[in-house]
C-alpha cells in the first residue's frame, strides 16, 4: 500500500516494488484516502509520505500514527514506513512512540535510491522491525546530552546500528566484533538506560525511543 | 534680521521680491477663481459648469504648490507638498483621493485668503514701507525734473519749495526706506509663517504617514515570510521528488547494467543525484525549518544547537500551553541560528549557551559564547538584518561582545505585537 502525493514518485515506486515481487494493492495521493484504502484492503505494510494534501503539513505521519492504534482489540498495529524529505527526530520519535514501537520506519526519500537498501528496510518493518534512517541517527549522534553521555563510544555505535534496525549479526559484521560481545554491549546499554526488563525486542525499541528522545 | 549686516545683505531684497510677486500671484489667483467661479455658475445651466465647479473646489492644491515654491526666495528650509499618491490611474481616482484629504481644504482655504485679503494687505505694506520713502528719496530729483526746480510735491500732500527743503525729505526718505527694509522683513517673515502653518504638511499628515510606514513594514516582513515558505513549499513538491525519482530510477538501472564501464558511470550518477539530493535538503532547511513549522520554537532551536559544530547548551522553558505567534518565531528562531553561526565562524569558542524564558508577555532570548569577543552588530554578520527583523516586532536586540569576551547576545520581543496590526 503506497500513500505519496507525487504521481512521478508513486508511479516510480510501484514500479520498484513490483520488481522486488511485492504487490503494491493500492497507491493514494492523500491521507483520507489511504486511510479508506487501508480499510479495503488491509494490508501487509503502508509507506506513507510525511508531507500530503490538503495541507501539506504532516498529514501523511498523522494518518500514520493513526494507523498504528488499531481501533479494534486483538488487531494488531499495522507496519508503516514513512518516507521524508526532513531530517527531522521529533517525526521519527512521534512514530516510534504510537503503537508499541515496533514494525515502523522513518526514512529519508534520498533512501529510496539505494534501492536494495530500501526494500530491505520495508521486509524489515514489515516482519516487526523498526528502521531509523542513519541520517537522523547521525543528527542525533552530534548531540551530547543525558543519557546518552552516560554511553560509551562504542556502546553508542552499537545503539545508532540497533536504530537503523539491524540484527545483532549484521551490527556484529559492521564493527566487526563478535556477535556476542555485541550482546554484551546492547545488556549494558540497556541497562545504563534504565530500561525495565521485558522481552528483547521491545526492550531494543525502547532504547531506540530513549536514543531519539536524548 | 537682527544681525547688524541685515541690511546690506540679500534679505530685504528677497523679501521684496517675495511680497511683490505675492501681490501679482494673488491678483492672479483672484481673476482665476473669479472666473471659474462666475463661468461654472454661468455655465451650470447647461450642466457644463458643474464639473467646472468641481474643480474650482481643487483650485487651492495648484496655487498652494506655487506658494510652497514661492517660500524658497525667503525660507532655506524647504516645504514638501504632502498629498497623498492616489490609489489607482485615472483622474477620478485622483479628483476622489485629493477630496478626502484634509490638506485639499486647508489648500483651499489658503486660496481664497490670499486671493480675497493677503495681496491687497501685501500690497499695502510694499507701498508704505517701499514706494513711499522711495518717492521721498527721489524729492530732489523730482524737483530738478518735473518742478523745473521751484517746487515737489512729497507724497501728493505737501509741497516742498526749496532745495534744503527737498534734500532734507530725501534724508528722511533714506530713514524711513532703512526702517521700511525692517518692516518689509517683518511682514515676509509673517506671511510665511502664515502660509507654512496652512500648506505645509501637518503632523496629523505626517502622524498617518508613520503609521502606515509602520503597517507597509510589518506587511513586507510578512510577504518575506510568505515567499520564504512558498519557495520551500516548491522545492519540496518539485525539484526535491524529482531528484528522488531521478535517484532511484538510477538505483534501478544499476541494478540492470552488466558491471564494466556503463555500471561505472551510472554508479557515479547515482552518488552524484544522492549528493545533489542531500545539498538540497540542507537548502530547503535553511529557507524555512520544518520543525519550526511543525514543532514550534524550542524544538526548532534544539534542532540548530545539534546542528551547530560548536557544543551548545539548551535551556529554553518557554512554558507556554500554546504556540508563540508565527512572526516572533520565526524572528526568534533566525536570531538564534545567525547567532549560532557567528559563534562557530568567528569567535572560536568551546561552548555557546542559548536560554530563553517568556514572562510577562515578553519573549526573552540570551545566546552567549566564551569566545574572543570583539563581534559589533554591523559589518556584514548578518545580525543587522535581524535586529531589523526584530525591530518591526517592537522588539530589542542587543549585542555585548568587548574584545577578550564573552559575548552575549539579547533579544527581547513582545509577544503580543503578532496580532496587533492584523
Amino acid at each position: 500500500m503506497l500513500a505519496e502525493d507525487s504521481v512521478l514518485l508513486r508511479d516510480g515506486l510501484t514500479g520498484l516494488l513490483t520488481r522486488f515481487g511485492h504487490e503494491v494493492v493500492a497507491a493514494v495521493g492523500d491521507a483520507e484516502a489511504l486511510l479508506a484504502a487501508v480499510a479495503e484492503h488491509e494490508p501487509d505494510i503502508v509507506v506513507a509520505d510525511v508531507r500530503m494534501p490538503p495541507g501539506f503539513q504532516d498529514e501523511g505521519l498523522r494518518a500514520a500514527v493513526r494507523l498504528r492504534t488499531p481501533a479494534e482489540e486483538g488487531r494488531p498495529a499495522l507496519p508503516v514506513l514513512v518516507l521524508s524529505q526532513y531530517v527531522q527526530r521529533e517525526y521519527a520519535a512521534e512514530l516510534l512512540d504510537s503503537g508499541d514501537g515496533s514494525g515502523v520506519g522513518y526514512l529519508l526519500k534520498d533512501r529510496v535510491g539505494q534501492v536494495e537498501e530500501f526494500v530491505d528496510a520495508l521486509c524489515e518493518v514489515a516482519s516487526g522491525g523498526t528502521v531509523v534512517d542513519p541520517e537522523v541517527v547521525r543528527q542525533l549522534l552530534r548531540r551530547r546530552r543525558d543519557p546518552l553521555s552516560r554511553l560509551t563510544p562504542r556502546e553508542r555505535e552499537v545503539l545508532a546500528l540497533v536504530a537503523q534496525g539491524r540484527s545483532n549479526g549484521a551490527i556484529a559484521r559492521e564493527l566487526v566484533v563478535t556477535e556476542a560481545a555485541v550482546g554484551k554491549h546492547i545488556g549494558s546499554i540497556l541497562a545504563k538506560l534504565d530500561l525495565p526488563p521485558a522481552d528483547d525486542t521491545h526492550r531494543r525499541v525502547l532504547a531506540v525511543l530513549a536514543f531519539l528522545r536524548a | 534680521m537682527a544681525r547688524p549686516r541685515y541690511l546690506v545683505s540679500s534679505w530685504p531684497w528677497r523679501a521684496v521680491g517675495y511680497l511683490v510677486s505675492g501681490v501679482l500671484a494673488g491678483a492672479l489667483v483672484l481673476v482665476g477663481i473669479v472666473v471659474l467661479v462666475a463661468a461654472g455658475g454661468v455655465l451650470a445651466v447647461v450642466l457644463v459648469g458643474v464639473p467646472l465647479l468641481g474643480l474650482t473646489v481643487l483650485v487651492g492644491v495648484p496655487v498652494a504648490s506655487m506658494e510652497r515654491r514661492r517660500l524658497g526666495l525667503i525660507d532655506r528650509d524647504p516645504v514638501a507638498g504632502a498629498h497623498d499618491v492616489p490609489t489607482g490611474p485615472g483622474p477620478w481616482v485622483w479628483y476622489t483621493t485629493r477630496l478626502r484629504e484634509q490638506l485639499t481644504w486647508r489648500e483651499l482655504g489658503y486660496a481664497v485668503l490670499f486671493a480675497g485679503l493677503l495681496w491687497p494687505v501685501e500690497a499695502l505694506v510694499a507701498t508704505v514701507a517701499l514706494l513711499f520713502p522711495g518717492s521721498m528719496v527721489a524729492a530732489p530729483l523730482l524737483m530738478a525734473t518735473v518742478g523745473d526746480g521751484q517746487e515737489v510735491k512729497v507724497l501728493k500732500q505737501w509741497t516742498v519749495t526749496t532745495w534744503p527743503g527737498a534734500f532734507g525729505v530725501a534724508v528722511l526718505g533714506v530713514v524711513l526706506l532703512t526702517a521700511g527694509a525692517y518692516v518689509l522683513g517683518v511682514a515676509a517673515g509673517a506671511r510665511t509663517g502664515l502660509t507654512r502653518l496652512l500648506i505645509a504638511p501637518r503632523d496629523v499628515d505626517l502622524g498617518a504617514k508613520v503609521v502606515e510606514l509602520t503597517r507597509s513594514r510589518v506587511r513586507l516582513v510578512d510577504a518575506f515570510e510568505a515567499e520564504r515558505r512558498r519557495i520551500e513549499r516548491d522545492l519540496h513538491d518539485g525539484a526535491q521528488q524529482r531528484l528522488v525519482a531521478l535517484t532511484m530510477t538510477l538505483g534501478l538501472a544499476r541494478l540492470d547494467a552488466p558491471p564494466g564501464p556503463l555500471a561505472d558511470q551510472l554508479a557515479r550518477a547515482h552518488a552524484e543525484a544522492g549528493n545533489a539530493l542531500a545539498e538540497l535538503r540542507e537548502l530547503v532547511h535553511g529557507i524555512h525549518p520544518k520543525v519550526l513549522a511543525d514543532f514550534g520554537l524550542e524544538a526548532a532551536v534544539g534542532d540548530a544547537a545539534d546542528r551547530s559544530p560548536v557544543p551548545v547548551d539548551v535551556d529554553l522553558d518557554l512554558g507556554l500551553s500554546g504556540r508563540l505567534p508565527r512572526a516572533v518565531e520565526t524572528a526568534a528562531y533566525f536570531v538564534v541560528c545567525e547567532a549560532l553561526a557567528n559563534v562557530a565562524r568567528h569567535s572560536g569558542a568551546s561552548r555557546a549557551e542559548v536560554s530563553g524564558r517568556h514572562e510577562d508577555g515578553r519573549l526573552h532570548l540570551r545566546v552567549s559564547d566564551d569566545g574572543c569577543g570583539g563581534a559589533s552588530a554591523d559589518g556584514g554578520s548578518g545580525l543587522t538584518g535581524l535586529a531589523d527583523r526584530v525591530s518591526v516586532l517592537d522588539g530589542r536586540l542587543s549585542l555585548s561582545s568587548p574584545p577578550g569576551g564573552p559575548t552575549l547576545l539579547s533579544v527581547e520581543i513582545p509577544c503580543r505585537t503578532a496580532d496587533r496590526f492584523a
